[in-house]
């Protein structure tokens, strides 16, 4: 254990970064899991680290909780050591799966984690009240369902009221249901000022829930923008069609195109509006053979990792 | 944010009485458990020591049942206290442990818990083993029950160490079904089921360097006046060395961050 500080009161801080990441590499052997990521994250951010399965996002978590040490780089949690905020109580996690014994009942599972946070027993039926398992205090935690155990991981992470709460992917393997009370209980409970930061690879969870979305991919951040930015990436279209010495710049300033691709005779335009973009291609220029595609999250993903110019540029 | 909240951390590491009483409680829910460490012993005494030939019969300052019987209480508190201590292998295969990782609770602290349960257990079965043996026949000496009947279960620690050490070592939830038949063998190789000295010279001289030898010897010496005390104390505190190095090994690697 490496928690040095005894006894210290902490303040809530407004000026203080809630997360910052700084460089940060961890490598397990000859795999790279987090490449190089600089992040900052201001108190009462709610963020989605968004990314395919296997893009770096939980070992990103662990990081941030203590879990594990980064390879390279810095991460600091308001300010402190991952392990020492953890301590104090600063940041909290719901993690994917595990970590509850089947043979303690929901109610007892949250007293021991009142217990050695020091709160009071006053904080078990707090806890048990904002994640919605009241009615399940006395159920042995083998009995539960798979979302009414994550409720119950729910309501150990609100135990030590954290600054800052850490869901990873905390609604797989959820039926629809499940995934609604799970977001409803989080919602009812985001007061003001508590940052949140969940990892999903639901793009549709990102964009109901979150401020700001980071891409991850391949651990790297590929892209760091806004929900809505996000979301026109994603519902966006792109007109494919052949047009030899195609103007980009022209083609640039219609309304609504977020990037215009020119790959030798054909022109790639994505943008919000492709009726828009098609009318002026057959009226205005002698585009033919036209093609209207959604782009889906995969290639949303595609795009980011290639050139992101114009697409959901963040900070 | 406009609250001011004030943060501290827990006092002891986490450790509590709260937390101990907790953790008792899901331990006697477990049937297996009880079954297994607080019954088993007892009904091994009534089985094998409680028979009329074994009540007449004199061993040292009182009668073969209650030389037996010591023996079983000795067994009872080994079975309490490994599974007290093995138990952190099945909280580690639920990932319970790493979900530990996320609160103030030192590692220290939570293995203070399972140690302090671990002899809770162990003393419960010595407890339950007494009772069952005076009410069925079984003679010591008034102040032998109380010193065989503490060296029992003091001794037993050494058990709580081997217990945390496989906890650690072994990452299954069935690990009493894999120690409780080792822990047979080591009763019978420690001489705890049948005495050394019935089965010839050779096994008589490596039964003193097992495990179990040492805390029987202790236990039973109260009643019999008889056998190598300083031997025996050597073997109990060279096996709680091994077994607590083992554990405080495997600890450090579970605890240490990738």
């Amino acid at each position: 254990m490496t928690v040095t500080v005894e006894d210290e009161a902490v303040t809530r801080g407004a000026g203080r970064l809630a997360v910052e990441l700084d460089g940060v590499v961890k490598r397990f052997g000859s795999v790279t899991a987090v490449d190089g990521v600089s992040l900052r994250i201001r108190p009462g951010e709610v963020v989605a680290l968004l990314g395919p399965n296997g893009a770096g996002k939980t070992s990103t978590i662990d990081l941030l909780l203590g879990l594990s040490a980064p390879s390279a780089g810095a991460v600091r949690v308001y300010g402190r050591a991952p392990r020492e905020a953890v301590a104090l109580g600063l940041v909290s996690a719901v993690l994917q799966t595990g970590g509850l014994l089947k043979d303690y009942t929901v109610e007892e599972t949250v007293r021991l984690t009142a217990l050695v946070f020091g709160r009071p027993v006053a904080a078990v039926d707090e806890a048990l009240r904002r994640a919605g398992i009241e009615d399940l205090r006395r159920r042995l935690v083998g009995r539960c369902s798979g979302g009414q155990q994550q409720r119950l991981r729910f309501a150990m992470a609100l135990l030590p009221d954290p600054e800052l709460l850490i869901l990873d992917e905390p609604t797989t393997g959820m039926d629809v249901g499940g995934r609604h009370d799970f977001w409803s209980a989080i919602r009812r409970d985001a007061r003001s000022g508590r940052t949140v930061i969940f990892a999903t690879h639901y793009l549709e969870e990102a964009d109901a829930y979150a401020d700001r979305v980071v891409f991850v991919r391949r651990g790297r951040i590929v892209a760091d923008g806004t929900a809505a930015q996000v979301k026109a990436l994603a519902s966006g279209r792109t007109v494919r069609a052949t047009l030899p010495g195609a103007d980009e710049g022209a083609l640039r300033a219609l309304p609504g195109v977020e990037s215009v691709e020119v790959r030798g005779d054909a022109v790639l335009v994505a943008a919000r509006d492709t009726d828009a973009v098609a009318r002026h291609l057959l009226t205005a220029t002698a585009a033919r053979d036209l093609e209207i595609t959604s782009r889906n999250l995969e290639q949303a993903f595609l795009a980011l990792t290639g050139d992101d110019e114009g697409v959901g540029a963040g900070r | 944010m406009t609250v001011v909240a004030q943060r501290r951390l827990p006092r002891l590491g986490g450790f509590s009485a709260g937390l101990v009483a907790l953790e008792l409680r899901r331990l006697v829910r477990n049937r297996r458990t009880v079954v297994m460490t607080l019954v088993l012993p007892a009904v091994f005494y009534l089985a094998f020591g409680s028979s009329a030939d074994y009540r007449a019969e004199r061993a040292g300052d009182g009668n073969v049942a209650g030389f037996v019987l010591v023996s079983m209480a000795v067994y009872g508190a080994m079975l309490a206290t490994t599974s007290g201590g093995a138990v952190v292998a099945v909280e580690r295969a639920a990932g319970w442990s790493r979900q530990l990782r996320l609160t103030p609770l030192r590692p220290v602290a939570y293995i203070a818990v399972k140690l302090v349960l671990a002899m809770v257990l162990g003393a419960a079965s010595v407890a339950i083993a007494f009772v069952v043996g005076a009410v069925t026949g079984a003679q010591l000496p008034a102040a032998a029950w109380v010193e065989c009947g503490v060296l029992a279960w003091s001794c037993a620690l050494v058990f709580a160490a081997f217990g945390l050490f496989m906890g650690y070592l072994l990452p299954t939830e069935n690990v009493m079904q894999i120690l409780s038949p080792v822990l047979a063998v080591l009763s019978f190789a420690g001489g705890l089921f049948v005495p050394v000295n019935q089965l010839g010279d050779t096994f008589a001289t490596v039964a003193r360097f097992t495990p179990v030898y040492g805390v029987g010897e202790i236990a039973r010496y109260p009643l019999v006046h008889d056998g190598d005390l300083w031997p025996a104390a050597a073997n109990v505190l060279v096996w709680t060395a091994l077994f607590g190095w083992g554990a405080v090994w495997r600890f450090r690697r579970d605890t240490a961050r990738v």
